[in-house]
């Protein structure tokens, strides 16, 4: 006693000051550096940059230089928006029905396509309403056909709430590279959606556990029952 | 004229020479006015850019003990977010309290602020005091500080707030206890150094006062850690128990001049210790004296960040029997073992001390100072870490119809 | 002429600093000295027992992720157990051993938010606080790794677990069951033997083994007084039994053995982390079964040992897709029988630590 226990606490306090390795703060989305943190991040040397870009290197070295910074994410997180395939996608709606929250809106119409297996129809509507949904991920566990996958990323805040429903337009247009969460075809061909570059979608034809079975096939089972 | 200035230093008596040089015979009370206002504005200006630069200095601080960093984002390194806090302060609504005393809310932020800066009027930086060249410098630090206890009842009492009224009057009662062993811990110096002026104790210090009386260093540092509301004594402002205390009610301006009080605390803390105990600006070398106290200050300042940093605050009862039972012994015996060595070893004719003697008052003193701080600790600190053996209770026991493993009765930590 | 004082009754408002979420408390002073305190919740309610009525027994999982927030994995954990008692699924090994390594990580989460946030109300500045969420980030990012979520996890399923953890999941476990125990002792070398620590939780808030089994106490809390109760250990279910660990029990039953409690639990958890990685065998991790569970009539209570205390649903089912009624033991609320005991006579700066020494999550408490 007599204080020690206050010195140990003080020695614990500055082992965490001075250690780097205790310095674990992430700056997203920007990082300031300094002129060797610039150099770094340039690739080049510090007296290099300081011939060849002398504003930046000044500002670096007043510590107002920023490189920017993402934090890091594994494949398989839950992200705020989704992947949609709608060359996959038969509008059977079990998403809908499964949401919890009941945020998913799907009209369909007759398309009269593939009406033996079950009919492929029209999406009219496919509205997801982000700015309730709680990314629990139940709407991809239930797709049938793997059309819907959860998407990687979060940075989805807009200035109106009405923005934040997603329609069919935007749904289509949005950039294929889905969250591995419950899609072990994709972990299985070790597709990480944060390291895979712009023009490195998965297409359609790769998204799914299991291709379409031919009529043969589906005949074959059809025999058997 | 320019060499009068350099030569009689930028004092008040440079100034005052200049200017009485200067103006004819009947405006004398004009040169004292412009040098008094001339070193108020440079000193005022100073010590609150040296508060606004210190909260940027504690936020980073406090930032890296805790693994992240501090304010980095506005101006190289964070630098201008004093001046971003300034002007959210000063953007923000004014209120007032309904049916709050609107004199006294005004008046009780000054009442902190003078009283802070006036004490820095006093220090010297330098071979002498700045403003003002009082010979009772001692008396008057400690008189000083003590004004801010009327302003933290002033801030609590006008708020018209219960939150705010229960913070005041712990704080006062708080405040009033630490004051004893503060001007306590001064007597020591006094004696120590044969003066009470400010300048005499810095020139007194042949050996910094540090070596020569440990145990008033302690008490002194304390009782002014506390007596500023620093952790661990900080409950005045107590932010996690009933809302904020005294300064509940108060927003915009007044906010901030509150806050600047509260920053300013520890700079007067280690301002006063680097003067009484470290020797103030005298060192070595080439460094100019002023350059000297800016680093013994700032080691002091980085030790009460440090503590700020680590340790949980005490609870006010606590605190006030820490005062009395802890603080005020030690100074009695501090001041009791300083007069018995004085009166030994003075000489007889001139009074004084010479630096051999305070060696071997150091000697003393520490042996001292280790043996009543192990008494005093031993009373006090009864809160050992005893851990009695647990017993578990017959009331319910899961193993009642199985045997227990051997070790599921101790707290054992071991992990195999 | 004697001084008249007169008690102070105080809103400790439903928003505040140091309640733990959305709490309110009246309490009534005598300067500092507390007479009474009522405690009044509501405030979270979000009437997840009624909701539960509308979903299927897989939408559920999601709703009881929230209930006691910071330990999504137990709540889950106990409500699939149930429905599981109910309908009668077996679950595979695997998905046992990944169940209680989810549920120790989420136990240690769980205590590291209760010791930072019982310090940060003693007032130490907010430090040991960042220092226990720098270690929960570790933890929360495995969690990420399994289930793609940090807090809402969802992660278990009647008849399962929903995935299996990816390859990179046990490298990043092992490091964490190694550095970990360092971690706990660096936490008690700052905290356990503070003097001011002690000084302000040492004999302070007790509670006797008799007053917390007539207020139906569990958890550490109930531990802490000396009283020898542990699901794991008296009702062994999952893994449990297999594995090898030490209940800790306190000796005094005041706020000190309370923190105290918590951190030996925390390392005991290390140890069943490790036993269980090393036990692990590779495996199916959810049983086959329809994608919309419809069990048999009935009802059927379960329960398991959550950071908090003993966490249990009872639910009755009828037939149908969703439950016909489900009810939420919950611990926090349970624990909260005792609070007028633990604070009336404590001064107000105690209050606030004592109350934090409790731990308990609003979600919880309000459901």
């Amino acid at each position: 006693m007599y204080g020690l226990g206050l010195a140990k606490g003080l020695v614990v306090t500055f082992k965490n000051l001075v250690m780097p390795s205790r310095m674990v703060a992430i700056q997203y989305p920007d990082r300031k550096v300094g002129l060797l943190g610039l150099a770094k991040e340039t690739g080049t040397n510090p007296l290099a940059l300081l011939f060849k870009e002398p504003g930046q290197a000044l500002k670096a070295m007043a510590g107002m230089a920023t490189v920017s910074e993402r934090l890091p994410q594994h494949a398989r997180f839950r992200g705020e928006e989704f992947t949609w395939y709608e060359q996959r996608c038969t509008g059977c709606a079990s998403c809908a029905k499964y949401c919890p929250l009941g945020i998913i809106e799907i009209v369909t119409s007759e398309s009269g396509e593939q009406v033996q297996e079950g009919q492929k129809y029209n999406i009219d509507v496919f509205d997801i309403d982000i700015g309730r949904c709680m990314f629990c991920g139940l709407c991809v566990e239930a797709c049938p056909y793997d059309a819907l996958h959860m998407g990687s990323g979060f940075e989805e805040g807009t200035y109106r709430r009405a923005d934040l429903v997603i329609n069919k337009e935007r749904l289509m247009k949005a950039p294929k590279r889905p969250s591995t969460w419950f899609r072990p075809q994709l972990a299985a061909a070790h597709f990480d959606p944060h390291k895979a570059k712009e023009g490195q979608d998965v297409e359609w034809s790769d998204a799914g556990r299991h291709e379409q079975p031919t009529l043969e096939e589906q005949e074959d089972k059809w025999a058997k029952r | 004229m320019e060499a009068t200035v350099l030569k009689a230093g930028f004092d008040f008596t440079g100034i005052y020479g200049f200017f009485d040089d200067l103006l004819p015979e009947s405006l004398d009370w004009l040169a004292y006015v412009i040098a008094a206002v001339i070193l108020g504005a440079v000193l005022l200006n100073a010590i609150i850019i040296s508060t606004a630069l210190y909260t940027w200095f504690e936020r980073r601080v406090l930032g890296r003990f805790q693994s992240r960093m501090g304010p980095n984002r506005w101006g190289p390194f964070g630098l201008f977010q004093p001046l971003a806090d300034l002007i959210k302060l000063m953007t923000k609504e004014d209120t007032i309290p309904e049916g709050a005393d609107r004199p006294v809310f005004t008046l009780a932020p000054i009442v902190f602020l003078v009283p802070a800066l006036l004490v820095f009027s006093v220090l010297p930086f330098h071979s002498s005091s700045f403003i003002g060249k009082l010979n009772v410098g001692l008396i008057f630090i400690i008189a000083i500080t003590s004004v801010n206890t009327l302003g933290v009842f002033m801030a609590g009492w006008a708020s018209r707030n219960k939150y705010a009224m229960l913070g005041a009057m712990r704080g006062v009662a708080m405040l009033i206890s630490y004051e004893v062993p503060m001007g306590l811990a001064v007597v020591g110096i006094a004696l120590g150094a044969g003066t009470l002026s400010l300048s005499g104790v810095v020139l007194a210090q042949n050996i910094p006062f540090i070596l020569v009386m440990p145990l008033g260093f302690i008490v002194f540092i304390t009782a002014a850690s506390a007596e500023m509301s620093r952790t661990p004594f900080d409950i005045i402002e107590a932010d996690s128990e009933l809302g904020a205390g005294y300064n509940t009610e108060y927003s915009g301006i007044k906010f901030a001049l509150l806050q600047l009080n509260e920053f300013m605390a520890p700079l007067i803390v280690a301002a006063l210790v680097t003067t009484l105990f470290l020797s103030g600006w005298r060192g070595w070398g080439p460094v100019p004296g002023p350059i000297w106290f800016v680093i013994k200050s700032f080691v002091i300042v980085l030790l009460l960040l440090w503590v700020r940093a680590t340790w949980p605050r005490l609870r006010v009862d606590q605190i006030m029997g820490f005062a009395w039972k802890g603080l005020f012994p030690l100074a009695i015996i501090n001041i009791f073992a300083m007069a018995v060595e004085f009166q030994v070893l003075r000489d007889d004719t001139t009074g004084a001390l010479t630096t051999g003697d305070l060696w071997i008052m150091a000697a003393a003193n520490w042996i001292i100072t280790i043996v009543s701080l192990a008494v005093i600790a031993n009373v006090l600190g009864q809160r050992k870490l005893r851990r009695p053996e647990p017993v578990p209770s017959q009331l319910a026991n899961m193993y009642a119809d199985r045997p227990a493993p051997e070790s599921a009765t101790q707290l054992s930590g071991e992990v195999d | 002429m004697p001084i008249k004082t007169e008690p102070v009754t105080i809103n400790l408002g439903p928003q505040h600093p140091s309640t733990h979420g959305v709490f309110r408390l009246r309490v009534t002073f005598d300067g500092e000295m507390v007479l009474d305190a009522e405690p009044i919740v509501g405030y979270l309610h979000r009437g997840t027992e009624k909701l539960a009525e509308e979903r299927n027994y897989v939408q559920i999982v999601t709703l009881t992720d929230r209930l006691d927030y910071v330990s999504a994995m137990t709540n889950n954990l106990a409500y699939v157990r149930t429905v599981e008692r109910l309908g009668n699924i077996d679950v595979p090994e695997r998905a046992k051993y990944l169940r209680v390594i989810s549920a120790e990580l989420n136990r240690i989460a769980s205590h590291l938010i209760a010791t930072g946030f019982l310090l940060d109300e003693l007032g130490a500045f907010h430090t040991p606080l960042v220092y226990c969420f720098r270690e929960r980030e570790h933890i929360l990012e495995m969690f990420e790794m399994l289930c793609g979520a940090r807090i809402t996890v969802s992660y278990m399923r009647p008849g399962g677990v929903l995935q299996d953890a990816p390859e990179d999941f046990w490298p990043r476990l092992d490091d964490f069951v190694k550095t970990m125990p360092g971690y706990i002792d660096e936490l008690e070398g700052l905290i356990t033997e503070n003097e001011i620590v002690l000084a302000r939780t040492r004999d302070v808030g007790i509670i006797t083994a008799e007053q917390a089994i007539a207020g139906s106490i569990t958890g550490p809390v109930l531990r802490s007084t000396g009283v020898q109760w542990d699901l794991r250990k008296a009702e062994p279910h999952e893994v449990y039994d297999r594995v090898d660990f030490d209940i800790p029990i306190g000796s005094v039953g005041d706020t000190y053995d309370r923190y105290l409690v918590r951190v030996l639990e925390m390392r005991q958890s290390v140890r069943i982390i490790k036993q269980c990685v090393e036990q692990i065998a590779p495996g199916p991790v959810r049983t086959a079964g329809p994608f919309v569970i419809r069990p048999p009539v009935g009802d059927a209570y379960d329960c398991t040992e959550s950071p908090k205390g003993e966490l249990g649903f009872y639910i009755v089912s009828d037939g149908g897709i969703s439950p016909y009624r489900m009810h939420i033991r919950a611990p926090s609320f349970i624990n909260l029988t005792l609070l007028r005991e633990m604070l009336v006579g404590w001064k107000i700066a105690d209050l606030v630590v004592i109350f934090g020494s409790i731990d308990i999550v609003l979600g919880e408490v309000d459901r």
